[in-house]
């Protein structure tokens, strides 16, 4: 109730503890002050439930492992090179790519937050913004993969991205072997959301 | 000094759970309609995007701690509303919404699709670039706002006090610690600075291994 609070409680305690409720009240609120649309709130869920996606990603690495060009592009200037695959907005205004190589195998987080590149991944799942995710990727990278069922050669090294400003990280996955016959299409079916976060490898088909 | 939100290098949170590819992109309907306010919310141009992290930074740890993902998104949300004037604590508890003047700011259906592909670039013409890439570089310790006490800040506590490599210069950008408060964009050269794990953590899990974080460059100095 209201009056149970004090003048300096934060504003969020005048609300419902139940989520759901809470997020109704506000919604309704926002309504009838002519502040929100709700059609608009509909369109903004179907764009993230349905339209952008990891397909999205998975496109852009499949273009790469295909096209030596657009590989250079990507790892030059990924913001314009997925650009030019229609993947612009919000949080992917400033895109990077990183590639995995024998040597380097590349991870991202976000330790203060969950910065993700929505345009390519879509709505990052909950692990990524999970504190374990958060607070662990960065101290103990390869603990972390283990629990992904990640064993990574000896020998290659591990670099934790963490996207603590407005630059958006893509891994780039090594191609797997096997998969020289494939078409862009095929290439996108076997590159999973995780493999470019960096918990999961690109395996070949069976 | 530092906020609950800052967690990098903690210990005791236990296993990552793993999640399969194709789980729905929410998990519940509530989840959708909370993301839907909040960004309808935003457009209405009365706070920036790390004025929106601030807010869920200054949530209560033992709040910050309890909420799930969407719930610190809410809390911030409400505590944006009023902290800006959009919406008054009686609303907040139930009295009859009042007209707001900024009615005609609401985000249309139609221009949904066009404000999310634009996005926010936050690229500015700035200063030149004090460090290039090769650059050794120290990050400022502690890990705080010089203009705001307790303020938004980008620099993790754990990349505090560190030596590092300069490896990319991304060119100015918004410097999140003014754009937070208020400040205005104050935009900085923003630069993606290498740490060596084991210098991080005192004991790196293989040598080699390296942790990145993108900096401003009001958070480094040079290292002799």
């Amino acid at each position: 109730m209201p009056h149970d609070h004090a003048d300096d409680a934060p504003p969020h305690s005048l609300l419902s503890p139940e989520p759901a409720l809470r997020v109704r009240a506000l919604e309704t609120l926002l309504t009838r002050k002519g502040l929100i649309d709700p059609a608009a709130l509909d369109e903004i869920i179907e764009t993230y439930a349905h339209k952008v996606g990891p397909r999205n990603g998975a496109a852009v690495v499949a273009r790469a492992w295909a096209d030596p060009e657009f590989r250079r592009r990507l790892l030059e200037d990924a913001t314009a090179a997925v650009a030019e695959m229609g993947f612009t907005g919000r949080q992917g205004e400033h895109v990077v790519a990183v590639e995995n190589t024998a040597e380097q195998h590349n991870m991202v987080v976000c330790t203060l937050c969950s910065c993700y590149p929505w345009p390519l991944l879509g709505i990052p799942p909950g692990w990524y913004k999970s504190d374990a995710y958060r607070a662990r990727a960065v101290r103990e990278p390869r603990k972390v993969l283990a629990e992904f069922g990640v064993t990574l050669p000896e020998g290659q090294r591990v670099r934790v991205w963490d996207s603590t400003a407005e630059v958006r990280y893509l891994v780039l996955p090594m191609r797997p072997v096997g998969t020289d016959g494939l078409d862009e299409s095929a290439l996108a079916a076997l590159v999973s959301r995780d493999a470019m976060i960096g918990t999961a490898l690109v395996e070949a088909p069976r | 000094m530092s906020r609950v939100h800052d967690m990098g290098g903690r210990f005791g949170d236990g296993s990552v759970v793993p999640g399969p590819e194709d789980a729905p992109v929410f998990a519940e309907e509530w989840h959708a309609r909370a993301l839907a306010v909040t960004l309808a919310s935003g457009a209405l141009g009365q706070w920036t995007l790390d004025a929106s992290r601030h807010a869920r930074e200054c949530l209560a740890p033992a709040d910050y701690l309890a909420f799930s993902y969407y719930e610190k998104w809410l809390a911030g949300l409400a505590d944006l509303l009023v902290a800006h004037g959009v919406v008054t604590r009686a609303e907040l508890s139930g009295a009859e919404p009042g007209p707001s003047p900024l009615a005609g700011r609401r985000l249309q259906a139609d221009a949904v699709a066009g404000a999310l592909a634009r996005g926010g670039p936050v690229l500015r013409d700035g200063p030149a670039s004090r460090f290039a890439p090769g650059d050794r570089v120290r990050t400022r310790r502690p890990a705080r706002n010089l203009a705001v006490n307790g303020g938004h800040t980008r620099l993790p506590g754990y990349a505090a006090g560190l030596r590092g490599v300069v490896e990319r210069v991304h060119g100015c950008h918004v410097f999140a610690d003014a754009n937070a408060h208020g400040l205005g964009e104050q935009p900085e050269p923003l630069y993606t600075v290498v740490f060596d794990a084991g210098e991080v953590w005192g004991a790196a899990e293989a040598p080699g291994d390296t942790v990145s974080c993108d900096l401003w460059e009001s958070y480094l100095e040079a290292e002799t």
